[in-house]
């Protein structure tokens, strides 16, 4: 069975973003940049059911600007085989991302899909979900289990109120939750050898999807900050501040 | 205007955070219906057919909609959403489950997570873990958007006395089906709906010493909560964990003990009205949130908490 694993070029998580002075975006200049950890763990989960046998080929897939060939090279060296990249301007909405993966999907034809949950950057959790809608597939999100059994995809998901375990026909969808696995680190060999694996460029024209944005950002800022409070220096003051200053207990 | 709003709800009742999600349809403004899918869940459309300031409640009762799998309620979304300007949920679980499925039948983007509502097709939402927020306007047809409960004040749970209308149509989308699941059972408040909530973080160790938080909680009557670090280490169940990536509370009480303060943290916990921090490193950034700090071992600090509230 094949596997398609679709990434995306984030900030890196231990950056904490500032918006930009004119309110239009936040500012990215020379902003670190890597692969969202969730998709750093849907990559994990494929090459280990790679590893174990289960599954034949992981391809990697970016959709985004020529840049992403980074994060890919990072696929690659944790192990997937082959990498695409579909290069569009900037990163298209999540309705044309899952489009331009079904364009991927349809060429491909995987047993299973792996998404990340959310994109750390514009926390949509959407794509994977749409994606799925689209190809008329089974999806088992917010996964922290994955087994395969002939044809059939058992996904444990995290949901509200704790798990729930789904069985899909597959090819089937998953996306990943964080605690599904822990991704490994790529090593300098496999890094290297990352170099010489085959990555494709596509492009929209090619899958035959029109790309459109449909949601306007109209203005960015900051989130209201909270005043800075005080320290108490015992139980016994934080339990009258409690009570008598702030009154919540 | 004409919003469906997408009932969270587990059959027998309806999840509270409807109600905020219909303080968020009333700020949209318009005719409101509310559709419940499940599976015998007669009950819950009854108690949506009380919510005030609605029109019709549509309940779709079949077996197919059991578990509210995401595969056979999206297409039951999508169909009734004909005619409707807006079609809202909860960003629970089950909403960012479903939702996304529901947009992309009917061929638009959506908007995750809102936390205003500017006008009819312009909301707020937070993104980048919560450290900007972004006015978003959709050219949509029908705008497909979930809510933030935390940034709505619900409304009350009755006053209304819409007519309950039941949909045949049962969609079965043949490619899941529901195994089993393991809820927690609760005997304390829901972390996303309580006045108070007690959250551990790695600092605390273990599970067995979230013991001791729990004597605190109990006499708060409050919610417990944990960190990411908490949860992956296996101290508590994964439904605990607040932030960016788990859960949104905003209580009037937040005490965060042995938590750093990651921005991921921060994110699902920074609009409580009040929080409280016990830590015994003076430089973690969850400091920098709390309105009251104690720099203290937390072995020491929560039992003398217990003691003296
Ligand atoms: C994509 C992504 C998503 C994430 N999503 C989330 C999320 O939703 N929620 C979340 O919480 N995290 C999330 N994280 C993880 C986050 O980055 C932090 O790693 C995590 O929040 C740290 O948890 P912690 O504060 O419990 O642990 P630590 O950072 O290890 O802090 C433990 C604290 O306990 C204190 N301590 C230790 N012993 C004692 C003692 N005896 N008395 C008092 N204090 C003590 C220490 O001083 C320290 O400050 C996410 C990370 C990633 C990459
Ligand atoms: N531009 C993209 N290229 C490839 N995959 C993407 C892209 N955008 C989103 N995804 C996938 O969809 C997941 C959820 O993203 P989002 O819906 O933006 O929160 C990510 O973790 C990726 O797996």
């Amino acid at each position: 069975m094949k596997v398609l694993v679709a990434i995306k070029r984030v900030i890196d998580y231990n950056v904490k973003v500032r918006v930009k002075a004119d309110n239009s975006d936040v500012d990215l200049t020379n902003v670190k940049m890597a692969v969202n950890p969730f998709c750093e763990i849907a990559i994990e989960e494929a090459v280990r059911l790679k590893e174990s046998g289960q599954a034949t080929e992981v391809v990697a897939v970016a959709v985004g600007p020529s840049q992403c060939q980074e994060q890919l090279r990072t696929a690659l060296a944790l192990g997937a085989d082959r990498a695409i990249l579909v290069e569009t301007e900037g990163f298209p909405q999540p309705l044309s991302v899952a489009k331009l993966l079904k364009g991927v999907y349809d060429q491909e034809q995987p047993g299973l899909v792996i998404f990340g949950k959310q994109s750390i950057d514009a926390d949509n959790n959407q794509t994977g979900q749409m994606f799925a809608a689209l190809a008329g597939l089974g999806q088992g999100t917010f996964a922290s289990k994955v087994e395969i059994a002939g044809d059939t995809v058992n996904v444990t998901r995290e949901v509200d109120g704790g798990l729930q375990t789904v069985a899909l026909k597959a090819p089937a969808v998953v996306t990943t939750d964080l605690r599904l696995n822990e991704p490994r680190y790529a090593s300098l060999p496999n890094i290297m050898k990352a170099k010489k694996k085959p990555l494709d460029t596509l492009t929209p024209e090619a899958l035959g999807v029109e790309v459109k944005a449909t949601i306007e950002t109209l203005r960015v800022e900051p989130p209201a900050e909270r005043q800075g409070g005080i320290k108490v220096d015992s139980v016994e003051a934080l339990v009258d501040k409690l009570k008598n200053e702030a009154k919540v207990i | 205007m004409s919003i469906l709003l997408v009932a969270e709800h587990n059959d027998a009742a309806l999840n509270p955070v409807t109600l905020n999600v219909l303080a968020a349809a009333q700020a949209i403004g318009g005719d409101i219906t509310v559709l419940v899918a499940g599976e015998g869940c007669g009950a819950a459309a009854e108690a949506a057919a009380a919510l005030p300031g609605v029109s019709k409640v549509l309940c779709a009762d079949a077996a197919v909609y059991g578990k509210q799998l995401a595969e056979n309620v999206a297409p039951l979304i999508a169909e009734a959403a004909a005619g409707h300007s807006h079609v809202l949920s909860a960003h629970s679980t089950n909403g960012k489950n479903t939702m996304p499925r529901v947009a992309a039948l009917l061929d638009v983007n959506m908007v995750s997570d809102i936390i205003s509502v500017e006008s009819e097709d312009t909301f707020k939402r937070p993104f980048y873990a919560g450290n900007a927020i972004a006015t978003v306007k959709s050219s949509d047809a029908v705008k497909v958007v979930t809510v933030r409960h935390t940034a709505f004040d619900a409304t009350p749970a009755t006053g209304g006395s819409a007519a309950v209308e039941a949909l045949a149509s049962a969609h079965d989308a043949g490619v899941s089906s529901f195994v089993n699941e393991e809820i927690v059972k609760l005997d304390r408040p829901e972390l996303t709906a309580a006045r108070v909530v007690v959250s551990g973080g790695r600092g605390m160790g273990s599970g067995e010493n979230f013991k001791i938080l729990e004597g605190v909680a109990d006499k708060l009557n409050a919610a417990m909560g944990a960190s990411r670090a908490a949860v992956d280490a296996g101290f508590v169940p994964n439904d605990m964990q607040v932030g960016q990536t788990g859960k949104i509370v905003a209580p009037e009480l937040y005490i965060a003990v042995g938590i750093s303060g990651a921005i991921q943290h921060l994110a699902g916990m920074k609009d409580s009205k009040v929080i409280v921090a016990i830590n015994k490193d003076e430089d973690a950034p969850i400091f920098q949130v709390a309105d009251y700090g104690l720099v203290a071992d937390l072995f020491q600090a929560v039992p003398e908490l217990e003691a003296q509230i």
